[in-house]
C-alpha cells in the first residue's frame, strides 16, 4: 500500500481517523490565531481539500457549516456594535443612542460609540469560530462520523452501536413526523400550532417504539451480545480505563487550547489520557470475540494526511506559546494584519492531501469518465 | 430440523402483554381475544409437527391467528424476547429453545422480520450483511468471502455500497434475507416477506427463496397472506386458526379445507377439480375444457357497480361529471420527478385502481389529490376546489384518504374515543362515525386501543373515520396490506357499495386480485407517467405482472374473477 515515489496512490477510501486527525489539527491551528489572513487561508485549504477528495454521493456538510460560521460572524459583530466589546478603539464610526445604566454596571453598556477597532476585533473573533466550523464541516464531508464510529474501541462497542442506531433512527423519526403531519390534513387539520404538535407526538413516538422493538428482535435474532467471554470485572475495568482515558484527553486538549488554564492541565494530562485510553483498548480488545468487517488499512497515505494536519497545529500552538508576531495581530490602532510567512507555510502543508491523498474510488471513476 | 412437540403459547392478562409479540401476531379475533375475566390468553396450543431439512413450509392462517407467534417460537423470540408462556418443547437441530436464547440460535436460524427497514442496524448494504457475522465472531477473511458470496447469491453486487434507505422495497427485502443468510444458518424464517412488494419484486424475492431451498438445501418457513404468490413454491403447509395448529400437510390437501385460499384454489374448488392445481401451469392444463365451453359464451360483463352512463372510456366524455381530475400534473420530490404530466379524471361511481411498481408515483398521485403535495405543474381539482391551496377542513368534505399505514390518522386511546374525535373534527352530529363503523365491522370492541386491533379492523376504523363526512372521492393507499382473504372480501363489498351510492373510489394497490375484483378502471403508472388507462378487463389481462390468476388460467378469454367464471358456467350448465 505504500505509494511509490512519483506515482499517485491507488484510488481508495482513506481511514476515517486520518481525516479526523487532519481536520482536528487544522481546527486547533485555527483556534490559535485571530489573524484574518491565516484564518481565510485555513478555510480555503479546507474547502480545496473537500473539492478534491470528497467521495461522489457523500453528503457535503461543509456548506451548512460555512453558513453557520457566517452567521456567527454577523452575530458577533452586531452584538459588539450594540453592547461594546473589550476593545476600546479611537476611530469612532458612528454613535448609537446610549441607554443610561446605573453606575454599578460599569463596563456594560447598551448603545453608544461604535469603533472601527471594536468591530474589527469582533470580526476576527467571529472569523476564528467560522474557520474552526469550516474544518469540522470539511472533515464531515471527507469521512462521515458513521465511518469513524466503526472504529470505536471494542470496550465501547455497545455505546458505539447505540449511537449508530440513534443516527439511523433520527432521520426516520423526522420522516415519520412529516408523514404524521401530512396525515393530519386528512382529518381536516393543518398540523400547525402547539396543540397539534402534542397530537403528532404520540403517533410518532409510538411508531418509533414499535420500530425499536422490531430492531431489537432482529438484533437479538442475529446474535447481538451473544458471546461474552469477558468477566464482568474485566469489562468494568476496561470500560473505566477507557472513560478515564477519554476524560484525560478531553481535559488535556482543553488545557492545551485554553491559554488561561494551568500548564499541568495541558500536555501532561493529554499524555496520561492517551496512555489510559490505549491501555483500555488493549485490555478490552484482548478477549473480545467479535470480529470486524473490512477494516480500512492504516498505511502511508494515512500517515501523510494525519501528519499534514498536525503540522499547522503544532506550529501555531508553538507560536501561541512563544507569542510569535503576526499570530494575534494588534487591534489598536487598526491596521492591515501582517503576513507571517512561516505560519502561512505551515497551514499550506495541510493542503497536501488535496493532491497527495488517494482519490476516493467513485470520484476516480467519474473523473476518468469525464477525461 | 425443526420439531414442535405439543407446543402452545399463552400470555397472562389482556391486550397489553400480547402486544409485545409483534405486529398482528395475536391481537385479533382468534385465540380468545376479548375475554376480560380469564387471566390467560392462549394464542395457539397443541402444535406438533416436524419439519425435515430442505423444505419450504408455508404457514397459513387468518389475520391475528398467531402466525407471527408461531414463527417466533422457532428461534426462541417467543418466549425469551416477547414474554408469555411456552408450553411443550421446540427443538431446532437438537437445541431446545427453552434453554437457548435467540442469540444462541443465531448461527442456526435466520429470522427476517416483516418490515426490513426497521431491522437494519447499519446503513449500507455491505455492512448490514457483515453485521451478523461480526456479532458471531467470524474471522475477517471468511467474513469477506461470505459477504461476496451472499452479494452474488442475492443479486445485490450492484448496490453493495448504497445506503439501505435508497433501495427499492424488493432490494431491501433481499438485503434483509442476505443479512441473516451470510451468517450461514440452516433455517430461514420469514414473516410476510412479500406483503409490501409489487408483484415483480415479490417474484424476485420468492425466486431467491426457491433457489436457497433447492440449491443450498436450506429449510425455509414462511408466513404470507398473499397465497397466490407463494403456494406453488411450498413443499408443505401448516394451517393455523382458532387457536389450533395442523401438522405438516400437503399443499393441495391443505387447500381443500383451508379457510384462506387464493383465487386459483377458489376456481379449482368451484369447478370441483381434484387434486387442486397450485400453479398456473397445472391449472391451465386442467382448464382446457372449461376454456372451450366458456369461449362459446359472450364475454363477461365488467364489474357490476359501474353505472351505464359512464361507460365511455374517454376522459372528455366525463368532463361535467368528474369529481376529481388532474390535468398535466407534475410533482417533484427533491431531485426526483415523481409524476410527469399525468391527466386523469374520476367520475362518481367509478372505482379506479392505480397500479405500478414501488416508486412509480401511485402514492404521490393520491397525496396530490388530497392536497398534501403541491404540484410543480398542472392542476388538481376536486370539483371546483384546488386542494393544495384550500383549507384541510374544506378538502376533507370532498376527498378523504386512508393512508398506507392507517394508524397515521388514528390518535385516540380507544375506538370509541376515535369515533367521537372524528365527529368533532368533521363537525358531525355525535355518533355518526360510530354508526359508519358498525356498518363496516359490527363486532369491534369500542374500548380497545386502535393499535391493538387486527390489521383489517384498523383499516376499517380508518375508513369509517374518513367515510363519516361522506366525501365525494374516497382514496385508499394499499388497503389490503396485511388483510386476509375474508377481510379483503368485506372490503371489496364495502367499496362496491360506496361506488353504487355515487362515491368515486381511487385505490393505489399492488394487489392484482383486488383490482380484478373491484376496479371498474385501471390506471397503470410507470416512472411517473400514465402508461395504461382503461377498463380492468382491457388493461389487466394483457400484462404479465398485473394479470390476475383467473385471467392467466383462462387466457385468452377475458375473465378476471372466480365469481365471473361461476356466473358464466352456471349459466352454461
Amino acid at each position: 500500500m505504500t505509494p511509490r515515489l512519483g506515482s499517485t496512490p491507488l484510488p481508495r477510501l482513506l481511514h476515517p481517523a486520518a481525516w479526523w486527525a487532519w481536520g482536528v489539527g487544522l481546527a486547533v491551528a485555527a483556534s490559535q490565531t485571530t489573524n484574518p489572513l491565516l484564518l481565510a487561508l485555513v478555510v480555503a485549504v479546507a474547502a480545496w481539500v473537500v473539492l478534491e477528495r470528497r467521495e461522489v454521493g457523500a453528503t457535503n456538510p461543509l456548506v451548512p457549516f460555512l453558513l453557520v460560521g457566517l452567521f456567527a460572524i454577523g452575530l458577533r459583530v452586531v452584538m459588539v456594535g450594540l453592547l461594546g466589546g473589550g476593545v476600546t478603539g479611537r476611530v469612532v464610526l458612528f454613535r448609537l443612542p446610549e441607554v443610561p445604566l446605573p453606575a454599578w454596571t460599569s463596563g456594560v453598556r447598551i448603545g453608544g460609540a461604535v469603533t472601527l477597532e471594536g468591530l474589527l476585533a469582533a470580526l476576527y473573533e467571529g472569523l476564528r469560530l467560522a474557520a474552526i466550523l469550516a474544518c469540522l464541516g470539511a472533515v464531515n464531508a471527507l469521512a462521515s462520523p458513521r465511518r469513524l464510529l466503526r472504529y470505536v474501541p471494542a470496550t465501547l462497542y455497545e455505546v458505539g452501536t447505540a449511537v449508530v442506531v440513534a443516527l439511523t433512527f433520527a432521520p426516520q423519526m423526522v420522516d415519520d413526523a412529516a408523514r404524521v403531519r401530512a396525515a393530519r390534513r386528512l382529518r381536516g387539520h393543518t398540523g400547525r400550532g402547539l396543540r397539534e404538535i402534542g397530537r403528532l407526538a404520540v403517533p410518532v413516538l409510538v411508531g418509533g417504539l414499535e420500530r425499536s422493538l422490531d430492531l431489537a428482535a432482529s438484533m437479538e435474532a442475529r446474535g447481538y451480545g451473544r458471546v461474552v467471554r469477558r468477566s464482568a470485572a474485566s469489562t468494568r475495568f476496561a470500560a473505566g480505563l477507557t472513560l478515564v482515558g477519554l476524560l484525560g484527553v478531553v481535559v488535556g486538549l482543553y488545557g492545551l487550547l485554553d491559554a488561561t488554564s494551568p500548564a499541568v492541565l495541558g500536555l501532561p494530562m493529554l499524555v496520561v489520557g492517551v496512555l489510559c485510553a490505549g491501555a483500555a483498548l488493549v485490555v478490552g480488545a484482548r478477549r473480545d470475540p467479535r470480529t470486524r468487517y473490512r477494516r480500512d488499512p492504516w498505511a502511508g497515505p494515512e500517515w501523510l494526511v494525519s501528519l499534514s494536519g498536525l503540522v499547522p497545529a503544532v506550529v501555531l500552538t508553538a507560536g501561541a506559546v512563544l507569542s510569535w508576531p503576526g499570530l494575534v495581530p494588534h487591534q489598536v490602532p487598526a491596521g492591515l494584519p501582517p503576513v507571517p510567512l512561516g505560519m502561512v507555510a505551515a497551514i499550506a502543508v495541510a493542503a497536501l492531501p488535496a493532491v497527495a491523498a488517494p482519490v476516493p474510488p467513485l470520484l476516480a471513476r467519474s473523473r476518468e469518465a469525464a477525461a | 430440523m425443526i420439531s414442535f412437540d405439543a407446543v402452545g403459547v399463552s400470555y397472562a392478562d389482556t391486550s397489553d402483554d400480547r402486544d409485545a409479540s409483534g405486529h398482528g401476531a395475536p391481537g385479533g379475533s382468534a385465540g380468545g381475544a376479548g375475554t376480560t375475566e380469564t387471566t390467560d390468553t392462549t394464542v395457539f396450543s397443541g402444535a406438533t409437527f416436524r419439519v425435515p431439512e430442505g423444505e419450504l413450509v408455508l404457514v397459513v392462517g387468518p389475520t391475528g391467528s398467531g402466525k407471527s407467534t408461531l414463527l417466533r417460537c422457532i428461534n426462541g423470540l417467543v418466549p425469551h424476547f416477547s414474554g408469555g408462556t411456552l408450553h411443550g418443547t421446540v427443538t431446532v437441530a437438537g437445541r431446545d429453545t427453552r434453554t437457548h436464547r435467540p442469540r444462541d440460535l443465531a448461527d442456526l436460524v435466520g429470522f427476517v422480520v416483516q418490515d426490513p427497514l426497521s431491522s437494519f442496524v447499519t446503513d449500507t448494504v455491505e455492512e448490514e450483511i457483515a453485521y451478523g457475522m461480526e456479532a458471531l465472531g467470524v474471522d475477517a477473511t471468511s467474513m469477506r468471502r461470505r459477504v461476496e458470496e451472499t452479494l452474488d447469491l442475492l443479486g445485490l453486487a450492484d448496490v453493495r455500497g448504497r445506503p439501505l434507505r435508497d433501495l427499492s422495497g424488493g432490494q431491501q427485502q433481499r438485503v434483509a434475507i442476505g443479512a441473516v443468510l451470510a451468517a450461514g444458518p440452516r433455517i430461514l424464517v420469514l414473516d410476510e416477506p412479500t406483503s409490501a412488494l409489487d408483484p415483480v419484486a415479490a417474484e424476485d424475492v420468492l425466486a431467491t427463496l426457491h433457489r436457497l431451498v433447492h440449491d443450498l438445501g436450506i429449510t425455509v418457513v414462511v408466513a404470507e397472506h398473499r397465497l397466490e404468490r407463494v403456494i406453488h413454491h411450498a413443499d408443505h403447509v401448516v394451517l393455523i386458526g382458532d387457536g389450533r395448529v395442523s401438522g405438516l400437510l400437503d399443499p393441495a390437501d391443505a387447500m381443500v379445507t383451508s379457510p384462506i385460499y387464493p383465487p386459483i384454489i377458489g376456481l379449482g374448488r368451484a369447478l370441483r377439480w381434484s387434486p387442486l392445481p397450485l400453479s398456473i401451469r397445472d391449472a391451465r392444463r386442467r382448464a382446457s375444457e372449461v376454456r372451450e365451453s366458456l369461449a362459446l359464451l359472450p364475454a363477461p360483463s365488467p364489474t357490476p357497480a359501474r353505472p351505464a352512463a359512464l361507460d365511455g372510456e374517454l376522459p372528455e366524455g366525463l368532463d361535467g361529471a368528474a369529481v376529481a381530475r388532474v390535468d398535466g400534473l407534475s410533482v417533484r420530490r427533491g431531485s426526483v420527478v415523481a409524476l410527469r404530466s399525468v391527466s386523469v379524471a374520476v367520475a362518481p361511481g367509478e372505482v379506479v385502481a392505480v397500479m405500478g411498481r414501488n416508486g412509480a408515483g401511485k402514492s404521490t398521485l393520491l397525496s396530490a389529490l388530497v392536497g398534501q403535495l403541491r404540484p410543480s405543474a398542472g392542476t388538481v381539482r376536486l370539483g371546483p376546489l384546488d386542494p393544495s391551496g384550500a383549507r384541510p377542513a374544506e378538502v376533507v368534505r370532498r376527498a378523504g384518504m386512508v393512508p398506507q399505514d392507517p394508524s397515521l390518522i388514528l390518535y385516540a386511546e380507544s375506538v370509541a374515543g376515535e369515533c367521537t374525535a372524528a365527529d368533532r373534527d368533521f363537525g358531525l352530529p355525535r355518533g355518526t362515525t360510530a354508526g359508519v363503523l358498525r356498518r363496516i365491522v359490527p363486532d369491534v370492541d369500542a374500548e380497545q386501543h386502535p393499535r391493538d386491533l387486527s390489521e383489517g379492523q384498523r383499516v376499517s376504523l380508518a375508513l369509517a373515520v374518513i367515510l363519516a363526512s361522506e366525501p365525494d372521492v374516497v382514496l385508499l393507499d394499499e388497503p389490503t396490506r396485511g388483510l386476509d382473504y375474508a377481510a379483503k372480501r368485506r372490503l371489496v363489498a364495502l367499496l362496491q357499495q360506496l361506488a353504487a351510492t355515487g362515491h368515486a373510489v381511487v385505490l393505489a394497490t399492488h394487489d392484482v386480485e383486488l383490482a380484478a375484483e373491484v376496479a371498474t378502471r385501471v390506471v397503470v403508472l410507470a416512472e411517473g407517467e400514465v402508461v395504461a388507462d382503461g377498463s380492468a378487463a382491457s388493461v389487466l389481462p394483457g400484462s404479465p405482472a398485473f394479470a390476475p390468476q383467473v385471467s392467466k388460467i383462462l387466457h385468452p378469454l377475458h375473465f378476471l374473477t372466480v365469481d365471473q367464471v361461476v356466473a358464466a358456467t352456471g349459466a352454461a350448465s
